[in-house]
């Protein structure tokens, strides 16, 4: 059951105004595969990501998650198609995006009582042991301003994992927090890909990226310019788009 | 010398001043023509000042004026605190029915059959309701209480003669019932100082009788009758009355306080509760709907929150009845006074809360919609569990805002014949002259409302807001 799903990219193209944001991207995810997507600012790597689980439209091309095809042009059957998709597909974003009103463990449950309609006592027991796999049992009370950053966007991990899903993507999960603290999550999500799933990460942290993808794909300007293992892409860049940004943050 | 001023309420006072309709720009009326005639009299130009009907005592007692004359009734509570002269016009009350009222044709058969009597706030014509017992409605102006009569929305109207000869006399579908003896006098008020000037009025009107220049007015108008014999013989109207003043502690007015209060309540509570469903689906069309119904909202909100609700308030109450009845519709819409009073405060503070909705749920950031989407949240689902609950911290203060501020709105329903708190208080403080007094209290019952609303607004803020 709950086989990880492969996505495949073909041609995308994403304006916004006059500006191509995505520029014909094609990129296949095998299931399981860690994919770590880098790149400078403004290159398209969130709008990549937001793609893929249909929250952004896009003008060409066309996206696979498992079973499902999201096509170009958005409207009423790519938003249905979507909502099939994220079914497969959780995200995590860089400000947590917990929901204030809800207790810690409220925001792990609501999704699975009221999309899948588990009654409360099975929500609150695959809840918990969420949290505990989080480390954050003992604060399922807490509401999300009484936590930290770490553990917001450990809940905020917990909770895409209640709706079990097959993929995850990561919008640059870290980038909110303290430097002590991205450590912690790093620590949850090294944790999940020993489950095998499909994990798609916006990342600047080059050194996850070396330890725990298994590949790494830069986007530069809206196009994939390099693609392969971190051992070849992070020490030996073939392009010089890659080089200079590997330049500048690899100090 | 300069002018003197004198006061009255040219607003709907046929036959007494009013418009010229040949020529809306000046005055016309018997008292306008007697004006005129005592012009000459004292041989000393009059300026007329127009000040509402209800505050003609107190303004004169404020000094804003010189006198009022203005079908201004000789009453105990008047001649206690004023000056009056010799009556200038003898009065009778004349009870109106509808033509086809057979069930009574007095006041003592109205009272049995339980009927309801329109009259006008502050006169004799009320205090002689009160005296018998029988229901009252307070009405605003002169025209209104025969409109109802004949719409059926009360059973009689008891109100001057004039008055009746003027607005009901024409009337196919209403009638005299049998003519109550009862009499009263018309008289110019002046401030007890005004001793000297009062003089020269009592003076000039005694004149103005045995010149027969009075009964030539009064025929002019149709207004001349028997009854007027009388007034050659009368001295000033405080000395004819004497002082039989009733006196008004708060055992007596409180509770007609609270019975207005009460009032205040219900229109309140159910126009703001109409108010908050209406205005739901308002916001949620001008947000999400497709584009013709985000417009129609809008322009509902730009509508209703354009135009005073005192229009509206009109509208629904005098305005439907006649378009049901010009159309020849079959519906009725005919509508009580709560009726009105609470569907034209809930359309006009729906437009209010739709706003406010709409500014609630919007400053929910687009981030807490694409979490919940990504978790597989439909968008209605998104919105009832997870947008809503946030926005309604956002929405309950300005919504408590509203509710206070429609509290004290309420009391523009005193024009169709709604008597609450302030109606009350108006009411009150005349017939008593206790404005301070009653003020107080009044002001202390308005508070009594508003503030426990203040502290019930923070206690669920603070239920709504856990965890934000």
């Amino acid at each position: 059951m709950n086989a990880p799903v492969a996505i495949e990219v073909q041609g995308l193209v994403k304006r916004i105004g006059s500006r191509t944001i995505l520029n014909d991207v094609n990129l296949t995810i095998e299931p399981r595969q860690t994919v770590a997507l880098i790149g400078p600012s403004g290159g398209g790597k969130s709008t990549l990501l937001r793609c893929l689980n249909g929250l952004c439209s896009f003008d060409a091309g066309r996206i696979r998650v498992g079973p499902y095809v999201l096509h170009a042009g958005g409207g009423r059957s790519h938003a249905a198609e979507a909502r099939k998709v994220r079914r497969l597909v959780g995200m995590i974003f860089q400000d947590f995006q917990l929901f204030p009103h809800l207790t810690a463990l409220g925001n792990v449950m609501e999704a699975p009582r009221r999309v899948l309609g588990l009654p409360y006592d099975e929500a609150r027991q695959r809840g918990m042991q969420l949290l505990e796999r989080v480390g954050l049992a003992d604060r399922a009370d807490a509401y999300p301003r009484e936590l930290s950053g770490g553990q917001q966007q450990r809940v905020a991990i917990a909770r895409a994992m209640a709706m079990n899903p097959r993929a995850l993507l990561c919008d640059e999960i870290t980038s909110a927090l303290d430097p002590e603290l991205k450590g912690e999550v790093l620590a949850v999500l090294a944790d999940l890909k020993l489950d095998g799933l499909t994990l798609v990460l916006v990342t600047h942290e080059m050194g996850f990226a070396r330890r725990s993808a298994d590949r790494v794909v830069v986007l530069v300007e809206g196009t994939v310019v390099e693609d392969g293992p971190p051992s070849q892409v992070l020490d030996n860049p073939q392009t010089p788009r890659t080089q200079r940004f590997l330049s500048r943050v690899l100090v | 010398m300069p002018p003197l001023r004198w006061a009255a309420d040219a607003e709907g006072g046929a036959p007494y001043i009013f418009r010229d309709p040949a020529r809306p720009d000046r005055h016309i009326g018997f008292e306008v023509d007697l004006i005129e005639a005592l012009e000459e009299e004292l041989g000393r130009p009059i300026e007329f000042v127009q000040y509402d009907f209800k505050s003609l005592v107190s303004g004169l007692r404020r000094g804003d004026f010189d006198f009022a004359m203005n079908g201004l009734e000789v009453t105990p509570d008047r001649a206690r605190q004023l000056r009056f002269s010799r009556p200038y016009y003898v009065y009778r009350l004349r009870l109106v029915v509808r033509r086809d009222e057979t069930r009574f044709d007095t006041f003592l058969g109205c009272r049995d059959a339980g009927g309801v009597v329109a009259t006008l706030e502050d006169t004799a014509a009320e205090r002689l309701l009160d005296q018998l017992g029988i229901a009252k409605r307070i009405y605003d102006s002169q025209a209104e209480p025969y409109n109802d009569l004949e719409q059926g929305q009360v059973d009689a109207v008891l109100l001057d003669l004039p008055i009746a000869e003027y607005y009901a006399r024409h009337r196919p579908r209403l009638r005299y019932a049998e003519e109550p003896e009862v009499r009263g006098y018309y008289a110019i008020a002046f401030r007890p100082e005004q001793e000297e000037l009062a003089r020269q009025f009592d003076a000039a009107i005694a004149r103005l009788w045995s010149t027969g220049r009075l009964r030539h007015i009064y025929e002019k108008w149709g207004l001349w009758n028997e009854d007027q014999a009388i007034l050659g013989t009368l001295g000033p109207a405080g000395d004819v009355l004497g002082d039989s003043a009733r006196k008004w502690t708060p055992a007596q007015y409180l509770p007609l306080l609270l019975q207005g209060a009460w009032v205040t309540i219900e229109v309140s509570v159910l126009s703001m509760m109409a108010a908050m469903a209406l205005g739901l689906p308002i916001a949620l069309a001008r947000l999400y709907g497709p584009a013709p119904l985000r417009w129609l909202a809008a322009a509902y909100v730009e509508f209703f929150r354009g135009i005073p609700v005192l229009l509206l308030l009109y509208f629904l109450y005098y305005g439907l009845p006649t378009l049901s009845e010009y159309y020849r519709l079959s519906v009725d819409l005919k509508l009580a006074p709560l009726q009105a009073a609470i569907l034209g405060f809930g359309l006009n503070y729906a437009a209010y809360e739709a706003e406010i909705y709409r500014a609630g749920i919007g400053s929910i950031g687009r981030g807490q919609w694409e979490a919940a989407a990504s978790l597989g949240m439909s968008r209605s689902l998104a919105f009832r569990r997870i947008i809503l609950p946030q926005a309604v911290r956002v929405i309950i203060p300005p919504v408590t805002n509203d509710f206070i501020a429609l509290l004290k709105d309420t009391s523009l329903v005193s024009v169709i014949a709604v008597v609450e708190l302030t109606k009350q208080y108006q009411i009150l403080a005349k017939s008593s002259m206790k404005y301070l007094e009653i003020g107080l209290a009044t002001a202390a019952l308005y508070l009594a409302m508003s503030v426990p609303l203040g502290y019930l607004s923070r206690r669920l803020e603070k239920r709504w807001g856990k965890g934000t």
